[in-house]
């Protein structure tokens, strides 16, 4: 069993982008997935199975970085939802691409958080990382008590906050921006999960009109007869390769397309997120200004220290948001249009 | 049969027309295949249906090769009836010019039937059918319907389509070389409640017009232009169309006054109780009257094993093309929804697209995704179409199944007549015997005359019934030409789809 981790900074010892999400394995209701990095110094590589849950206890501790500054600014990669067995219709609405096809998307998703993770200048250094890519024994389960996402409180303010306007040009333009792509993405990748959908409904009845027609075929001597049952044969091999090719098509469209557009609309709700944090911190701030001019002498000199407090703390935030916005547009946009081309050859 | 073996097509050319890249096969049809969809007086069609006696002894597969030449294979509805047509014409008339007894004349004149037709079936079978079959060969057949220009006329729940009825013949009973009419749907049933009324007596295969369909009718009436409403229109539009060929290539059907007033006359009077005759409806009444049949007590002793046969074929034919039947339509519903939605993904793309300015890059690759994206919704809409023609050929043969074992039932029902007057007519001769016994003249007197009556009557119905086989024969022989026309059809959409799919295998 693992003890307390510190929240040190450290270097991650693993190359960011040969972490792989391997094999998942499946033991009554527990999915198990198998992540494989390779090793930044010499040669080899580490070998590390965790549960759902592990990748929770990874993400709780990277939320829960209170002290260091600026944090707020940082658009966390997006983890995906939890996978089930036997999932309810809603879970599975609620996964989208990542529920069809077999494991593979959902490992891909798992891949890329770990991947972006990994890669971030800040998020890498906390030790929690290390931990669960290279810990042969399972990283602790306990509750980490700070969390930065109180969640319940948010859902009441966010209707007020969403729509403060903001002092920097380029974080309300970003604002904007943001709220339009993300409704945009969203109702694409829906979009596209009906036509594939349609596509493995199209193959299934495929194969069952290939199988009627197998059924017309009747031996005889008649010539018309055996026409027929030559052309219900025919028929029915071509319906077979249709229904092979509809679901190739179907998958090769999840594994591409769908994969991308799922990440990148999880990817904005994170970056939305930020922006939102970043937001509320102006709030405070202001807060914090507007009572220093109405403070009494008594109390000027304190709330002059919050104040201070909150302008700090913005600052930094608005540093790192600026960072990340930056090198998002770098980063992420040309990995979802590499998908989105290949995904939509088919 | 050794004739019908002579009539299987040769071995089917193979992959001789090149095959375009499916991009392009994409756009041309698309092209094509609108167009053709919604104007069916398509000059193309229309002379190669006049310029088909010149061409007559050609194999079907031939004609086959050089539609697929000229346009691709993903066709309207129009143009395949067209060469059902065309076909189906090459094939029979030759009874109505060549046989002088010409049995496909319907006018029942007793005496000459008689001379024709009193020795055996049986005997006479072999000859007869192979003789016909030869006939069907070669003919040459003159007259070309086709439906076009849906017009909404009218307001409200009172508005109705009237589609014009174009002929272009040569044939000499027709007023004019030329001419259309405006008709409507239920003037169509009218025509069909007619001919069945009266060829019900004859054995005919009489085809089935299309459905009604209150919902889609509502519609447009209505007044709602939406695609749902159009396609409705479109379809019955064809629909019709190839009732009306079906009708007018019917040797004897064309011979019939109805017929002839339906295509020529400018006015006809409305047609009432047309809500019996909906689809469903055709097939309940063909089948209370194949119970009805079933129930009597007379159980016709089948001379002949050939109906018998014939029915059995019939009946399997139809119970397995039924369930396949099921099965297309459920893939054309899914066809046309990955259409739909493939269409409304490839809206938000574009919203995407233009709303994601980043960069440079971005914007050209989400318009390269939104054009890939409508050429795929092509594709699938193309795809769709051809299904569906698929599905609805399925339908139509299936009717014509039904129509072909109702066919059956006249023949017994026949027989079931005849049976019934030998035995009246025994039991007068009986009552005869009686009276001749009991030595009452004046009633002996009325005794013979109806005795003589019945004797004709007992003559009557034997002839109508060897005349009705005769006739149920020769439908039968054509509605399996009619299949063969099918198989054909099929093959080609075989080829179509064959071809498609290694280009899509290599992308995917």
């Amino acid at each position: 069993m693992m003890e307390e981790v510190k929240e040190t900074a450290s270097v991650l010892s693993v190359h960011d982008d040969s972490i792989k999400v391997t094999e998942v394995l499946k033991d009554g209701d527990t999915l198990t997935f198998i992540i494989v990095s390779q090793k930044l110094s010499g040669t080899g590589e580490y070998h590390v199975d965790r549960t759902y849950e592990d990748f929770e206890w990874l993400q709780q501790h990277l939320f829960s970085q209170g002290d260091v500054p600026g944090i707020q600014g940082v658009i966390f990669p997006p983890l995906p939802a939890k996978p089930q067995v036997n999932a309810s219709p809603r879970s599975i609405k609620q996964l989208g691409f990542l529920a069809l096809g077999e494991c593979q998307p959902y490992c891909k998703a798992l891949e890329t958080f770990l991947q972006q993770v990994a890669a971030h200048s800040i998020l890498s250094k906390n030790k929690a990382v290390e931990v669960f890519l290279t810990s042969s024994d399972p990283p602790g389960r306990q509750k980490v008590k700070k969390n930065i996402f109180n969640r319940l409180s948010q859902a009441v303010e966010e209707m007020r906050k969403e729509g403060h306007k903001d002092v920097d040009e380029f974080f309300q333009n970003e604002r904007d921006h943001n709220l339009v792509l993300t409704g945009c993405t969203k109702t694409a990748a829906e979009k596209f999960l009906d036509v594939v959908a349609t596509e493995q409904k199209i193959a299934v009845a495929c194969g069952h009109f290939s199988t009627a027609l197998h059924l017309c075929v009747e031996p005889g001597e008649d010539p018309d007869k055996q026409a027929f049952s030559r052309v219900c044969v025919k028929l029915s091999e071509v319906f077979e390769s249709i229904k092979k090719n509809m679901t190739s098509v179907a998958e090769n469209n999840v594994n591409t397309l769908g994969l991308g557009l799922d990440l990148e609309s999880r990817y904005q709700e994170a970056e939305r997120e930020m922006l939102f944090r970043r937001t509320c911190k102006l709030v405070e701030l202001e807060n914090a200004q507007r009572n220093v001019e109405k403070a009494k002498p008594v109390k000027k000199a304190a709330m002059e220290e919050v104040k201070k407090a909150a302008e700090t703390e913005f600052e930094h935030t608005s540093g790192v948001a600026k960072q990340e916005v930056k090198s998002t547009i770098n980063n992420c946009i040309p990995h979802f249009h590499v998908s989105f081309h290949s995904g939509l050859v088919c | 049969m050794a004739a019908s073996s002579d009539r299987n097509p040769p071995p089917f050319p193979t992959a001789e027309e090149s095959e375009p890249g499916l991009c392009d096969m994409a756009d041309a049809d698309s092209d094509e295949g609108e167009d053709i969809f919604v104007s069916n007086s398509n000059p193309v069609s229309v002379s190669r249906g006049v310029s088909q006696p010149d061409r007559v002894s050609e194999e079907p597969s031939d004609l086959f090769s050089e539609e697929a030449a000229s346009s691709t294979a993903a066709k309207a509805n129009g143009v395949h009836s067209d060469d059902d047509n065309d076909l189906f014409a090459d094939t029979n008339v030759e009874l109505s010019t060549d046989k002088s007894s010409s049995s496909a004349r319907k006018e029942p004149s007793g005496p000459r039937h008689a001379s024709t037709f009193t020795p055996s079936p049986a005997a006479m079978q072999p000859t007869s059918l192979e003789q016909l079959e030869e006939e069907e060969a070669k003919d040459s057949f003159d007259v070309d319907v086709a439906v076009t220009n849906p017009e909404k006329i009218g307001d409200g729940m009172n508005a109705y389509v009237a589609y014009k009825v174009s002929t272009r013949t040569s044939l000499p009973m027709f007023r004019s070389k030329v001419f259309s009419v405006r008709r409507r749907f239920s003037d169509f049933l009218g025509l069909y409640e007619k001919l069945s009324v009266k060829q019900s007596l004859h054995g005919c295969i009489i085809p089935l017009p299309p459905e009604k369909s209150v919902v889609g009718m509502t519609k447009v009436k209505v007044g709602m232009d939406d695609p749902s409403s159009v396609e409705f229109v479109e379809r019955r539009r064809a629909a019709l169309e190839r009732y009306l060929q079906r009708v007018v290539s019917h040797p004897s059907l064309l011979q019939d006054p109805d017929v002839r007033e339906f295509l020529e006359r400018e006015d006809l009077p409305r047609a009432v109780n047309t809500q019996a005759l909906s689809g469903a409806g055709f097939l309940k009444m063909i089948n209370k009257a194949s119970d009805a049949v079933n129930k009597m007590t007379i159980k016709m002793n089948e001379s002949d094993t050939w109906f018998e046969d014939k029915f059995q074929e019939v009946e399997n034919e139809e119970q397995q093309l039924r369930k396949l039947h099921v099965v297309v339509d459920s893939l054309v519903i899914h066809r046309k929804e990955l259409c739909g939605n493939t269409a409304v993904f490839a809206k938000s793309l574009a919203m995407l697209g233009n709303s994601e300015d980043n960069t440079a890059l971005s914007r050209a690759l989400s318009q390269l995704a939104e054009v890939e994206d409508k050429m795929e919704q092509l594709h699938q809409e193309q795809a769709a179409s051809d299904f569906f023609i698929f599905a609805e050929l399925l339908g139509d043969y299936i009717r014509l199944l039904g129509a072909v074992r109702g066919c059956f039932d006249q023949r017994m029902r026949a027989w079931q007549r005849w049976q019934e007057a030998q035995s009246t007519l025994q039991k007068k001769r009986e009552a005869e015997a009686k009276l001749l016994w009991a030595n009452k003249p004046d009633k002996l007197q009325q005794a013979k005359e109806e005795i003589t009556e019945w004797e004709a009557r007992v003559t009557q119905y034997e002839r109508d019934f060897d005349r009705i086989g005769m006739t149920v024969r020769k439908e039968v022989l054509r509605f399996e030409s009619f299949c063969l026309l099918l198989t054909l059809i099929v093959f080609q959409l075989i080829k179509f789809w064959e071809a498609f799919l290694p280009e899509a295998k290599a992308i995917a």
